[in-house]
């Protein structure tokens, strides 16, 4: 290879969230392609509408990954609470939100006594704990039948109203979380523990970390973070079921792998995972506009996760 | 004299004491299958040849999918495409049967054993060839398993021939030895050879520790492919088994099994860490899964329960065996 092209190599490396803009962008082009005029603010109004609890869902994932866990419980947080927000929507708006968001920090804070303190497999512990909620989430619909589960008007407008004609409001809630978590990773040391805990579990603890309090922490605010996006998603579908949020689980991982956190934890960032969603919500616009059926349109969304992670990993030379 | 007797018997000390430390957790797992039984009888009195058949049919198509995972995690890997994989087989099954006799049915039941065998080595090429970890592509696989089985076949619809359905719900030996209990004999017409074979071993070595292996002259990539087409052919057996207790083709009956194998295996005793565990364990721990909800309806508990159970069941179960191993640690 000559000096340039490792010069190329290495240019890209450093700046691989270029790369992923470039891929988005091509993939709006793409679509322009196909039907022209179609990408206009509108368009972009609607893809940043349905991106947004798909990223505020995937932040949770982003931080859990980068401390060298999983979280595959993140999909039933969001749906349990999205519920039952719905379900206490008559009991008082205010009552119904807290609510929601006491499912998810609770959920998370299991997650984390279990994976910090039990030492359980982080896949294992959220793997269950997903089913754990998934189950009594069955139950309590069957015990609160009588209420009707109906979004409440904060929630509908924060998940699916627009300021200005284009701007949803949904995108001032996932700016700011976004503002949090990226200088928070960055700039405090907390984040900085991050990603020590998953670069080397075992020097952390011999420079005198107490490892299970940040794990403890970090699954509750990833629990926390699942929630909100629970709730956004049922405002942006006005309406929350019991299988509300279980096509985000696969994305959510996605989100985070193609926006270049190593799945072993020790390095990435949240504003990766922001393009990551980005690039998965506007990919489905693109096999929604070409028609394809459902069938064909989990093939190929399979396919260009794999042909994107192998791409991310070959190119950019991430184990 | 006293010495020496005690050198002569130390060796069989140490050999008993490995023992229940590498079979101790099967054998728990057993007990506590007898145990859950012994309960649900004491539950429900009249419990006959038709609720312990009832259970072998529930548990065949979960037992298959609990050794389809083993192999894989013993190898160091995971595989959430396991459901899907086989919906896949379920649904080749049902198209390409209905309507014809058993001997056909059976030659179908070959091929669909091997495209599905093939799927799985797919997943194995596609980890080993891209470097991506096996949890990313499993689960992007998992969806493109999982589309083209809805391609297959739309929507659940009945028509697997009757006597290939008979070939696990007959009881033709007598009612307490239902066929689907026979049909568990696959397991160690598949397991021991391996087992016992230069790939097995290597799974356990790649499993335990890769860079080891690599440096004893394993090939790394072969055997985790073999590990994976292994992972593959058992998940065909689910398939073609939920073909034959269902009797029914559907396309999302799948997914509940990747999760439920994988509770199976930890149950059973295998490491997710790779390369320790068997196949004995992970079989039992399908049956108490599949026994649990029963029990519940016996109870008169509602069945939806059921899940919440599972779940938690599962998490005591972990946490026990985290508390185990840091008790182990010194």
């Amino acid at each position: 290879m000559s000096t340039r092209a490792v010069a190329t190599v290495r240019l890209v490396q450093q700046h691989s969230i270029v790369v992923l803009i470039a891929l988005l962008v091509a993939l709006a082009g793409l679509i322009e392609a196909i039907r022209p005029g179609a990408v206009n603010a509108n368009w972009v109004s609607n893809i940043l509408e349905f991106a947004a609890p798909l990223g505020i869902l995937a932040a949770g994932q982003t931080l859990v990954v980068i401390m060298g866990g999983i979280d595959l419980s993140v999909a039933n947080v969001a749906t349990a609470a999205a519920y039952i927000m719905a379900s206490q929507a008559p009991f008082g708006v205010t009552r119904s939100i807290v609510a929601g968001l006491f499912v998810g920090v609770l959920v998370g804070l299991i997650n984390g006594v279990g994976v910090a303190v039990f030492k359980v497999q982080p896949l294992i512990m959220t793997l269950a704990m997903g089913l754990v909620v998934t189950g009594s989430l069955n139950v309590y619909s069957q015990a609160s039948v009588r209420t009707v589960p109906g979004v409440p008007a904060v929630i509908h407008t924060l998940g699916s109203g627009t300021v200005l004609g284009y701007v949803p409001v949904s995108l001032f809630l996932w700016a700011l979380l976004a503002a949090v978590l990226i200088v928070g990773l960055r700039g405090t040391g907390f984040g900085r523990l991050l990603y020590a805990l998953g670069d080397n579990l075992e020097a952390t603890r011999l420079a005198g970390v107490r490892g299970w309090q940040v794990l403890l922490t970090n699954y509750a605010a990833c629990g926390l973070l699942s929630a909100v996006a629970g709730l956004v998603l049922a405002g942006t579908v006005n309406a929350a079921d019991l299988s509300l949020a279980t096509v985000l689980l696969l994305p959510s991982v996605a989100a985070v792998v193609i926006g270049g956190t190593s799945i072993f934890g020790g390095s990435g960032s949240y504003s990766g995972t922001i393009v990551g969603a980005l690039i998965l919500t506007v990919l489905n616009s693109v096999l929604t506009l070409l028609d394809v059926p459902d069938a064909v349109k989990q093939v190929l969304y399979g396919a260009i996760i794999v042909v994107l992670a192998a791409a991310y990993t070959r190119v950019l030379g991430r184990e | 004299m006293a010495a020496t007797a005690a050198e002569a018997l130390r060796p069989t000390g140490i050999q008993f004491g490995r023992g229940i430390r590498r079979f101790g957790w099967t054998i728990a797992v057993y007990v506590l299958f007898g145990v859950l039984m012994v309960v649900t009888v004491i539950i429900k009195p009249d419990y006959g040849s038709f609720e312990w058949n009832t259970l072998t049919l529930a548990a065949l198509p979960l037992a298959f999918a609990a050794a389809a995972q083993t192999m894989v995690v013993l190898s160091g890997g995971i595989d959430l495409s396991v459901g899907p994989l086989m919906a896949l087989a379920n649904v080749l099954a049902l198209r390409a049967m209905v309507g014809h006799d058993l001997r056909y049915s059976l030659g179908v039941a070959l091929i669909v054993l091997f495209e599905v065998t093939l799927a799985g080595a797919l997943n194995g090429v596609i980890i080993v060839v891209t470097r991506v970890p096996d949890i990313v592509i499993t689960l992007a696989t998992s969806f493109i398993w999982a589309g083209l089985a809805l391609l297959v076949l739309a929507k659940p619809t009945p028509g697997i021939p009757l006597d290939f359905q008979n070939l696990a719900q007959g009881s033709t030996l007598s009612p307490w030895l239902p066929d689907a209990l026979l049909l568990l004999v696959v397991f160690p017409l598949v397991w021991i050879p391996l087992r016992r074979s230069r790939a097995g071993l290597a799974i356990y070595a790649v499993g335990s520790d890769r860079n080891a292996a690599f440096r004893s002259g394993v090939n790394l990539g072969l055997t985790r492919v073999v590990a994976y087409a292994v992972g593959g052919f058992f998940a065909a057996c689910g398939g073609l088994a939920l073909s034959m207790t269902t009797g029914v083709g559907s396309p999302l009956a799948g997914t509940y099994y990747t999760l439920s194998g994988v509770s199976a295996i930890v149950l059973g005793g295998v490491s997710l860490a790779g390369g320790r565990g068997g196949m004995l364990g992970p079989i039992a721990a399908a049956y108490i899964l599949s026994l649990i909800p029963a029990i519940l309806i016996y109870l008169g508990i509602d069945p939806n329960y059921g899940q919440m159970i599972q779940g938690v069941l599962i998490v005591i179960v972990v946490m026990v065996g985290g508390i185990g191993t840091m008790l182990r640690r010194p």
